[in-house]
């Protein structure tokens, strides 16, 4: 019992408290430190919310086709299960980056979309490929089969990523001028504090809510293997249909 | 003692390549849709654009968006006639390289897709198409089908091997195929757009560029990824 | 010199479908020449262990060996030794009965085709036909056909799933010759019939809920423990 417990879970108390300091340092340092920008006013500041949810969003995807790579070479289905949390809540945090996108655009710009932001075009894209991850997996009522199909897509899906960007980039007329380069460089040094503190506290979130979701998915499945053993219940019932990985207790 | 050895790739690929042009060859079913659809599409679009003639980048957009739908007919239809019959049990069984399939059915569906793609653009052409294209531009033109159909055709047969095995088979074609095909469609309508207006215009390299990195990448995915679909 | 190496040899194997065990352990020896019956009510694991030991299927755990190579990382060599025959045909209706032969041919590499398919046509009694689609046989003409596909590139094992369902007193004689008991052949069948399968066994394997229950020479089991089996 204690080895499975060291894989989820762990340190899950440290990560959820330094998430909740440098988030709240971050966001008061957005705030309240960073001046603000000329052209835009205030409603620049999204901006520190706005890019560290996108970069953290691809880096979610990433993870998720690298993990799956690992499932498919080793079979190991702990590597499916942060495959699927890893894209899981890369999308959620997509959605995040979309919405606060559209706000952005709305107050620079005066509209809520904008076709000439590549950015902001190529995580739409990225966000319908990702939309198919659970139907596809709910579609495969075979754990193993699921599990691998889901890999694969996890593959294809990492890769597709890069070649979008390129390719929208490519097609888009101009390139508003916008605060951020791709790497933040062109940021004067008050703003980039902020900004780097905010990624941190971004990064920091998405790995506290994958490594609870994870938690929390074995503990449930410890949870009804224990009831099953105590009413004597020894074979496991039909599962339902399920997108999530299956979770195997020994 | 067997008086077998097993055979080559490229002697496998052949074998199931024959096989699948002869059954389609036998029940014309894929080619018939995806041709009638084209057509369709093309009336569809004259009165939903409210347009006689079209050109440059409407143009472009009208034809590859219903090439691009007739070819999710196509991608759909890939692995039904295995899975009919016993799915793909008797490929699977014989000391062939798995890789053999995946050529041989990209490769018949890239065939499917090119005279698809040649028949619908002359169609395109005389119903929709206001300026008549020079020869150059037709060649031109004619080497972009070839070059999105390839990707097109590895992109979806690896779909086609993933659908397959869902019990939703045609959502999931549909829903998988048009994300992934998106930057292929950008690559090749901006380069189409230059063809299909009046004036001469001439492909530009950097669409042809990205259409090579598309179908290298992604033909190098389906090569690594496709046997982890049909070994079970 | 008869090569005495067992043609399978299976220890601990097992297949799981999510947590369901198809195969729960199974351990058995099958000397080459002989014959394995295998019976078992539906659901028992009769098909999974043949599609298992035709490398249609991977194992979850345990191992197998066939002719002397490991099912898992020399599958590749085991393919052009077994002749497999499930419940379907493995042919497309749209082509003609030599159509779908010479495509299967091709597939394994078989030297000389046409002369093997003629030969199979004709012990077949498929032979008038050959030339039709296949969509127009009977269950018992497709039967044939399959078999004919199973025994196509001469292998020393064949996996047959109950090969004579369909068949007719007059087609299991036409058969009999490609995949009864022959010289050097070695055969695993899985069979719903007790008695004439334990006439053509000289081991019998049964199986219950993916284990096996019984695991004989044919000879020291009698019909009413294969009964025991389906109560």
């Amino acid at each position: 019992m204690p080895t499975t417990k060291s894989l989820y879970g762990r340190r899950l108390t440290g990560y959820a408290i330094a998430t909740g300091i440098v988030l709240t340092a971050a966001l008061a340092l957005a705030f309240f430190y960073a001046p603000i920008e000329a052209d835009q006013g205030f409603s620049q500041k999204i901006f520190y919310i706005h890019v560290p949810l996108a970069i953290v969003t691809l880096g979610g995807f990433v993870f998720g086709g690298i993990f799956g790579i690992q499932y498919l070479r080793s079979g190991d289905t702990r590597h499916d299960l942060r495959s699927y949390t890893a894209i899981h809540q890369g999308l959620i945090f997509c959605i995040g980056a979309l919405i606060t996108g559209s706000i952005w655009a709305k107050a620079a710009w005066g509209q809520w979309w904008v076709w000439d932001e590549p950015t902001l075009v190529s995580f739409l894209i990225v966000f319908l490929l990702y939309c198919t991850y659970q139907p596809l997996r709910f579609s495969i009522e075979d754990p193993e089969r699921q599990a691998r199909y889901a890999a694969v897509f996890a593959v294809v899906a990492g890769v597709f990523v890069p070649v979008n960007f390129i390719a929208v980039r490519l097609a888009s007329p101009l390139i508003h001028p916008r605060v951020l380069g791709s790497s933040g460089g062109s940021l004067p040094n008050d703003m980039r504090l902020a900004f780097y503190s905010a990624l941190l506290g971004i990064t920091l979130l998405f790995i506290t809510i994958c490594k609870y979701e994870m938690a929390s998915k074995h503990s449930r499945a410890q949870l009804a293997a224990l009831r099953r053993s105590l009413i004597g219940e020894h074979d496991e019932p039909a599962p339902a249909r399920s997108a999530a990985p299956r979770i195997a207790v020994k | 003692m067997s008086a077998a050895h097993p055979p080559s790739t490229l002697s496998a690929a052949r074998a199931v390549l024959y096989k699948e042009l002869t059954l389609e060859r036998r029940a014309p079913q894929t080619l018939t849709a995806m041709a009638l659809f084209c057509a369709s599409a093309f009336v569809i679009f004259h009165f939903a654009l409210g347009r006689n003639e079209i050109e440059g980048a409407i143009a472009s957009g009208v034809l590859w968006v219903t090439l691009t739908l007739a070819a999710l007919l196509g991608i759909g239809r890939s692995f039904v006639a295995d899975r009919e019959e016993g799915g793909l049990d008797g490929f699977l069984l014989a000391p062939a390289p798995r890789s053999a399939l995946l050529i041989a059915k990209a490769m018949t569906l890239f065939i499917f897709l090119l005279i698809v793609g040649l028949l619908a653009s002359m169609l395109f052409a005389v119903l929709l198409l206001g300026p008549t294209p020079t020869v150059s531009q037709w060649g031109s033109l004619a080497l972009l089908i070839v070059l999105a159909d390839l990707g097109i055709a590895l992109v979806g047969t690896l779909i086609a091997g993933i659908a397959i095995q869902t019990r939703a088979r045609d959502l999931i074609t549909s829903i998988l195929a048009l994300p992934l095909l998106i930057p292929l469609l950008i690559a090749v309508t901006k380069a189409s757009e230059p063809l299909l207006s009046a004036g001469g215009g001439t492909l530009v390299g950097r669409w042809l560029a990205l259409l090579g990195l598309y179908d290298l990448i992604f033909g190098l995915l389906a090569y690594a990824l496709f046997d982890y679909l049909v070994e079970d | 010199m008869a090569n005495t190496e067992p043609a399978v040899v299976c220890s601990g194997l097992v297949r799981r479908y999510g947590e369901r065990r198809a195969l729960d352990g199974i351990d058995l020896t099958l000397d080459q020449g002989q014959t394995l019956v295998v019976f078992g009510p539906n659901g028992a694991g009769k098909t999974t262990l043949l599609r298992v030991l035709a490398t249609l299927l991977r194992p979850s755990e345990g191992d197998a060996s066939l002719l002397g190579s490991d099912l898992r990382k020399e599958g590749w060599k085991v393919r052009s030794k077994i002749g497999f025959l499930g419940h379907q045909s493995l042919c497309y209706g749209d082509l003609t009965a030599r159509e779908n032969l010479r495509y299967h041919a091709k597939l394994h590499g078989v030297a000389d085709p046409a002369a093997r398919i003629e030969a199979l046509l004709d012990q077949a009694g498929l032979s008038g036909r050959g030339d039709e689609r296949v969509f127009g046989y009977s269950r018992g003409m497709l039967q044939r056909l399959a078999i004919c596909r199973a025994v196509l590139h001469e292998p020393e094992l064949l996996l047959l799933d109950e090969p004579r369902s369909n068949l007719d007193p007059a087609a299991i004689e036409q058969v009999e010759p490609l995949i009864g008991a022959a010289a050097g052949r070695t055969r695993v069948i899985a069979s719903h019939d007790p008695a004439g399968g334990l006439a053509e066994a000289d081991l019998v394997l049964g199986l219950r809920s993916g284990s096996a229950s019984l695991f004989e020479p044919a000879a020291q089991v009698t019909t009413d423990q294969i009964g025991e089996l389906y109560r």
